[in-house]
Order: C-alpha cells, then structure tokens, then sequence
C-alpha cells in the first residue's frame, strides 16, 4: 500500500521542528511511525507534510531526576525493555512496555509517541494516569508541562497544540513500599487489547494501601481513569473484600463497544477479573514478593 | 529526494519519493528481491531488515529515513559463498516450508543471537513473536535458531 504524497522535513534541532509545525498546520509529527505510517497506508491520514523527529539528537535518553523518572521523545520502547532502571523500580512501565505490540514493532516504536497518538487501544496512556504522570509539550513559547489527566482529549485527541512536540514524559519516582502491575488481554502478540489493566499503588507503614491509580485500555474513547475504584481502596487493607468491590466498580465505570474482540458484557467482566489480578500483583510487588 | 543507502556492503543512491518505502527501495531500486512484502500493515515481519545492526520492519519506515543508514537484508547473510551459521541452521534442521517469512526469521535470528547467545527455547519463541509463519513450522525454526546459536558458540570456543 502507497501513502498518498507528502512533503518530508528531518530538522536537526527541536526549533527547526516547531518552526516547521507552525508554518505548516497540516503536518503530522513522525517519531517511531508504527502507528502513523500504517494509517498513512490506508490512507486515513494524508498530512500534508511529515516532520520527522528521528534527526535529533539526545532525545532518547531514560533517567531519573529531581523525583521523576524522565524519558525522551525518541526512547524507544526496546530501550525501556533493556533499561535495568525501568525493570527493577518501574514494574508497571516494564509490563507494559514488554505487552506493546511485537519485539520488532518496539525497535523503532516510542513511549512518547505511543501517547501523543492518543488512540485508546495503545497501553502507554492508562499506565500513565495509574502513575499520574506528566508530559512536556515544547512550542514556539517554550515548555509547558501538562498532567496526563488533562493530556487526553478524547478518541486520537490531546492537549498539544499543532506547533507543540511532547517533548519528554515524566513518571513520579516510586515512594517506599510501591508497586504496579499491568494485565492485558490479547489475542495474540503484536494485536490491540482487548482489555487492559494498569494499577499502581503504595501501601503505609501498616499495610493500608494510601495511594492508588488504576488506569483502563481500549474500554472507552480514550485511556479511562477507574475513580471509584481508587476511592474505594484509598486507605483501606488490600484484602479480598475490598479488591472485588474496587474492581466490580471498574467493571461498571468502562465504556466498551463490542467489536471482533468480544461483546459488551465480555470485555466488562473482562475488565472486573483484571482489575482484581493487577491490583493484587500490585501489592505483591509493593509488599517486596513480586 | 535524493538518498544513499548502504545494503550489504554497497551504496544505492536514487531520487525517490518521499512516500516510498524502504522495503519497496530495497526491492524495487536495489533489485534485492529477497525481502518479502507479507501483510504490509506491520504484523508479519516478513520484511524485517537489520537498520544499523537492529531489526525493523521496512514496510513501516520510508526510504528517506534510511538516507546514510546501513541495511543488512538476508542477501548479506552469506559471506564468501559459505552459509551464515543462521542460515545452516535453517537448511539442516528444515526451518522453512514455503520459505516466504525466512529471510524475516533469519535476520530477526541474528541480531537476537548478537544479543543473546545462548537462549532458553522460551526467548526464542518471545524473540522471534514479530515474526509470522503461516505454513506454522515454529517448532523447527526455533530448532534452526537453536543449530545457529551452538554453531557459532562452537565457533568461538574452537
């Protein structure tokens, strides 16, 4: 399948981007492209002109920093995969990263791209909010940082403005006691989710949980946040009481369609089992037997 | 936009469009017909090529992003006429029915072999997921990459 025609720009500096994206309002931003160029092909996306990122350096970096974790545009999602720092503090970074699409795939796919494409099927968007993370949007006056509860707008829709880059996501440092898991349902590697859990939690010196969030995949028109459920077990034990109530409230608070991946009803229990298996391998990790 | 891509060892220099796709460069205006266009919607991995030593699906990046880049494809497996040991694997332990996902498989192989020489038969299967089989033979392409992996820690060690 041919892409319609386009204009093609790789500017060397993250100005020279901006720039472009302000002189041409049509254009599309190409990091890792395994979203982008794929509807390219279809054609349900004809930008008129393609801003490629790839030509920047020092944009791939993943460190920690003044109590984040920060990751830039062109981080690649193997990158995460090979990053001990991500597999040890950031468990819930880690699954998902490793339930994105294929090996391959996550070569050249980006975690920044993977949210600024905003399509409610990827599994970055719900790991975020159950980490209330944030991202840095660059444009012409600067940077802005953004909560990720504010990012997205709705289905393919976000926060950024036409001559605005996310430039970096940032991820709270864990506190003590911490812990996150996410469970995704698939049919095979390399496909959509058909439902996807992300929790992560961390428990106070007697075992209550004290924060939590709870993040859900592909069961809206963006990456929901399962509110009731956090209020539900915001300063309570993690016992199986509270774990099922928690996760009965997801189940009614998703919004799924039925499509080939299953029917309503499915994907809402679907989404109750999860959420119970997430959280409880959450506290796991947050108890140190993860 | 004129680009120079290095494959296997020797440039290809061309005026392409944009829009073009590197594995239809490779195919089309370097005649090396042995990258395969499978699925072309980024699933099959039967054009995976190695970018700079890294394996990635070349219907999903555009000949212009390769423009200096270095791409192995399965036709710079073979080094003065002798068999890459990935490639003896495939042959001595029948890693291939209809061939088509091969030359996907094998440089998907090489590079997860670069990086992890001696694998469980468990990274193997998660290494080569991207990658899609349809006549189903997996059992003996993970035996091939297994052949491959003995080969050349033999190699090393002899």
């Amino acid at each position: 399948m041919i892409p319609a025609q386009f204009q093609y720009a790789a500017p060397a500096s993250i100005p020279d981007a901006i720039a472009l994206l302000k002189s041409n309002p049509d254009a599309k931003i190409l990091s890792g492209g395994q979203s982008l160029i794929p509807l390219m092909k279809f054609r349900l996306a004809q930008p008129a002109m393609i801003v490629d990122l790839n030509n920047i350096g020092g944009l791939d970096y993943i460190r920690e920093q003044g109590g984040w974790l920060k990751i830039g545009a062109l981080a690649r999602e193997s990158e995460l995969e090979d990053s001990a720092l991500v597999r040890e503090k950031y468990p819930l970074l880690y699954d998902t990263t490793l339930s994105v699409a294929d090996p391959i795939v996550r070569n050249r796919a980006t975690l920044a791209g993977n949210l600024a494409h905003a399509d409610p099927a990827n599994d970055h968007p719900a790991t975020m909010l159950a980490y209330r993370a944030q991202v840095v949007a660059t444009g012409t006056s600067g940077n802005r940082t953004i909560a990720i509860d504010d990012f997205f707008q709705g289905l393919f829709a976000t926060a950024l403005a036409s001559d605005e880059i996310l430039s970096e996501v940032q991820i709270p440092a864990p506190v003590a006691r911490s812990g996150g898991a996410y469970f995704k349902m698939e049919r095979k590697v390399g496909d959509f989710a058909t439902a996807g859990v992300a929790v992560q939690l961390n428990l106070d010196a007697s075992g209550k949980i004290e924060q939590i969030g709870i993040g859900l995949t592909n069961v809206g028109l963006q990456a929901l946040r399962a509110k009731r459920s956090e209020d539900a077990l915001r300063g309570e034990m993690p016992d199986a009481k509270w774990i099922e109530r928690a996760a009965m409230f997801a189940q009614e608070d998703c919004e799924p369609n039925a499509d080939l991946r299953g029917g309503v009803e499915y994907k809402r229990n679907l989404v109750r089992v999860l959420t119970m298996r997430a959280i409880e391998k959450a506290v796991a990790r947050a108890r140190g037997n993860g | 936009m004129n680009v120079t891509i290095n494959i296997n060892g020797k440039e290809y220099s061309d005026d392409v469009e944009p829009r073009l796709l590197l594995v239809h460069f490779i195919r089309e205006n370097a005649n090396l017909t042995g990258t395969h266009v499978g699925c072309d919607t980024t699933s099959c991995g039967a054009c995976t090529v190695l970018v700079d030593g890294v394996p990635m699906k070349s219907c999903t990046m555009f000949a212009v992003q390769a423009n200096g880049k270095s791409i192995t494809t399965v036709e710079g497996l073979a080094q003065n006429g002798k068999l890459a040991p990935i490639q003896e694997g495939f042959h001595e332990k029948h890693g291939l029915q209809c061939g088509f996902c091969t030359p996907g498989m094998m440089l998907t192989s090489v590079a997860f072999l670069k990086k992890n020489p001696h694998p469980s038969e468990e990274e193997i299967r998660w290494a080569i997921s991207g990658n899609l089989c349809r006549c189903t033979g997996y059992v003996n392409i993970v035996e091939a990459v297994q052949y491959a992996a003995e080969k050349m820690a033999e190699a090393q060690n002899g």
